[in-house]
């Protein structure tokens, strides 16, 4: 095994962002399940109440977020790539149980691989947008008419919200999977916490 | 001894007399005391010759009251065009008024009303003190101690609970039987039965909200107010009725959780701010059966049975019963429109039959989800007709004499002025009520999770998305599908990165 040099990849604002993302969305399906009637944990009065704020909270960090991506120009980590796909596919399909050498080395310019830049972008124009503007909407039910949006209907709303939360909630299971791809279980997690991941060091 | 007792004596005949005048002082902010009136200070043969004595001053109160359904017992829906009122609809109580008028009319505001010969526009036909009356004594029903009409006239007052609760306490034949929200609890309530009428703290009366103008009384039951969107009621904007909640609490009347004030254009405030009906000391008839009616003791005399709390579970002249407590209401969508079954509508007695509908979906902006009584019973139809069928039930020959169903419902139906084939047997209905009295104070109101779960109170209630209580169950088995699919994968993938672990 080549040795492992330590990049700094995760800046400390994006550590942030990510771990109280996290909890907020972790706490979000929680209650926002509940909300859905799937179960009874804080009694819905409490669950509408906390996913409420938990929302609000959410949008706050969104804000910060995309002003951080915009001004850094971090945003660029998420352009979609086809350079290299085949091979992180092949990697995770084949190489992975063969022993072979991961074939993206991450670099602080180009963190991800074209899985995850895809993955990421999806979660970032498709899943989220579609979560917040459907549980704006859902929050505002009752503008509606006065928003000239007299003719939506909360079941389509309803719909949206819960099949984007399900999203979400299946992009979790395979985003905290991946994380254990690393040279070790958690290194990857690591890596997330204090921002210095190892790449192997070509050799030279 | 004796001189120092009666200046002691002397002083407690003061307080008495003192405190028997406080006692027919006149009610708070009136400018009249009738106990001080000449023309009262004798002796009446008569309710009539009271009558008299108050349309001197009061001259135009009899012609007010003749324009009443208090006075007329009669209605015509504007929004249906159906003749209502006590005089024209069937309901499965006491089933109807026409025949047995005589015994129906203790409760009418007027003086002799016994059949079709009752002249409406007599004067001295109001009966002014049964709504007037702050004595307690007064009362027309020949079973109870004729009244001192002279003491009653002279302290004539305002309405009270106690007063319109002489008749709407016990509508249905006797206390709490008919409405569920309406019954002698409210006569001296505290705050967990009425919040407004407690007597301890804001002791609203019924006029308090019911406002009255010349003798006519807001708030109806065959026209009610389902909705109300003008906020609070500022005179001059509005018809100054007090009758819905919003007209003095507005539509957005939540401050804590404005979430709440969301609900108000789908909701009665009384979904959740009634969240039981008969909540006082009495039970309210659920079920009422005529069916059984008729059973007799082997001696031939009609018999009554009691259950455990005193409730009468059957009468040989009625039937069997059910009494409720604490009763959870069920839940329509309803606009104010409400239809009735009446005498020579055509029924489908495979069915339940509704001797009244309330109108409204969720789709019409004046439509609320309101609670509501439903009284269930049978009672007899025409078999030949199709049609509901009414008794003569009081009086030597009424079917609370001779327990014989086809004689009784032929004089019924021939006073209605409603064919009769001769056929009849009993179909089930069903009746609604609105639940409105009552209003539990704010802890007591419910909370969001009685509604917002699945087989919640609102499972029956159609046409709106409730979240907690719906779902599309495909969407949840994809997603949960799905989601056990990529859980499953992972694992799987997982497993073989443990197997090949060794690998290059």
């Amino acid at each position: 095994m080549a040795d492992l040099k330590p990049i700094y990849v995760f800046k400390r604002f994006e550590r942030f962002w990510h771990w109280s993302q996290a909890a907020l969305i972790m706490f979000m399906a929680l209650t926002g399940f509940e909300v859905h009637g799937t179960y009874m944990l804080f009694g819905f009065e409490q669950a509408s109440s906390l996913h409420t704020t938990a929302a609000w909270a959410l949008i706050g960090l969104w804000l910060f977020a995309i002003f951080w991506h915009l001004t850094t120009g971090e945003w660029k980590q998420y352009i979609p790539t086809t350079e290299n796909m085949m091979g992180v596919m092949r990697y995770y399909s084949i190489g992975i149980f063969t022993g072979a050498p991961h074939p993206f080395k991450p670099t602080q310019l180009n963190k991800h691989n074209p899985m995850q830049r895809v993955a990421y972008l999806l979660f970032k124009v498709v899943m989220a947008p579609m979560i917040w503007i459907s549980g704006l909407l859902y929050l505002y039910y009752n503008a509606w008419a006065d928003w000239g949006l007299g003719e939506l209907d909360l079941s389509v709303i309803a719909l949206i919200h819960t099949a984007a939360a399900f999203m979400l909630l299946i992009f979790l299971v395979g985003h905290v999977y991946l994380t254990t791809t690393g040279h070790t279980l958690f290194s990857q997690i690591k890596a997330m916490i204090t921002g210095w991941d190892e790449v192997e060091e070509d050799p030279q | 001894m004796a001189y120092k007792i009666l200046p002691t004596l002397y002083s407690f005949a003061l307080l008495i007399a003192l405190s028997v005048i406080s006692g027919t002082a006149v009610a708070a902010g009136s400018t009249a005391d009738h106990s001080t009136f000449e023309g009262l200070k004798r002796s009446f043969e008569s309710g009539p010759d009271v009558t008299r004595a108050c349309l001197e001053c009061h001259t135009e109160a009899a012609r007010q009251i003749h324009k009443t359904t208090h006075w007329t017992w009669e209605y015509e829906n504007p929004k249906t065009g159906q003749l209502l009122g006590k005089k024209n609809v069937v309901n499965n109580f006491c089933l109807s008024t026409s025949s047995n008028i005589a015994a129906c009319s203790t409760c009418h505001i007027g003086y002799g009303w016994k059949d079709d010969t009752f002249d409406f526009t007599s004067e001295q036909n109001v009966d002014c003190l049964v709504c007037h009356d702050t004595t307690g004594t007064y009362t027309k029903d020949p079973k109870n101690k004729a009244p001192d009409l002279t003491k009653v006239a002279l302290n004539v007052g305002p309405t009270s609970r106690a007063t319109c609760g002489e008749c709407h306490f016990k509508g249905g034949g006797g206390e709490a039987v008919k409405h569920g929200d309406l019954d002698p609890s409210l006569d001296n309530p505290d705050i967990f039965v009425d919040v407004h009428m407690d007597k301890d703290g804001l002791d609203f009366v019924c006029s308090t909200c019911h406002s009255t103008d010349q003798h006519a009384v807001a708030g109806s039951r065959y026209t009610p107010k389902a909705s109300d969107n003008h906020g609070i009621d500022v005179p001059g904007k509005s018809d100054g009725a007090r009758t819905t909640c919003q007209s003095c609490h507005g539509d957005v009347p939540h401050v804590k959780n404005a979430k709440l004030n969301d609900h108000t254009d789908k909701l009665a405030c009384q979904t959740c701010h009634i969240p039981e009906y008969s909540r006082g000391d009495y039970a309210s008839k659920e079920w009422w059966d005529w069916s059984t009616a008729g059973q007799l003791k082997a001696d031939n005399t009609p018999l009554s049975k009691v259950d455990a709390n005193n409730h009468e579970i059957y009468n040989s002249k009625k039937g069997d019963f059910r009494w409720e407590n604490n009763v959870i209401p069920e839940y329509v969508w309803f606009n104010g429109t409400v239809r009735y079954t009446l005498l020579g509508d055509k029924i489908d007695p495979t069915n339940v039959v509704p001797i009244n509908s309330f109108e409204g979906s969720a789709d019409d902006p004046e439509a609320r989800i309101w609670p509501v009584k439903v009284m269930r019973g049978k009672q007899p139809y025409d078999r030949a007709n199709m049609t509901l069928a009414v008794p003569h039930t009081v009086g030597k020959d009424g079917f609370w004499q001779t327990f014989e169903w086809k004689p009784s419902l032929a004089r019924g139906m021939a006073a209605a002025g409603a064919k009769f084939s001769g056929e009849y047997d009993f179909v089930e209905t069903t009746m609604m009520w609105p639940i409105t009295h009552m209003v539990a104070p704010r802890e007591q109101a419910l909370g969001c999770d009685s509604c917002h779960a699945r087989n919640g109170r609102m499972e029956a209630v159609a046409g709106v998305y409730i979240p907690g209580r719906d779902s599309l169950p495909l969407l949840d088995t994809l997603g949960f599908g799905l989601l056990g699919l990529t859980f499953a994968g992972t694992l799987f993938h997982g497993v073989m990165r443990f197997i090949f672990r060794n690998r290059g």
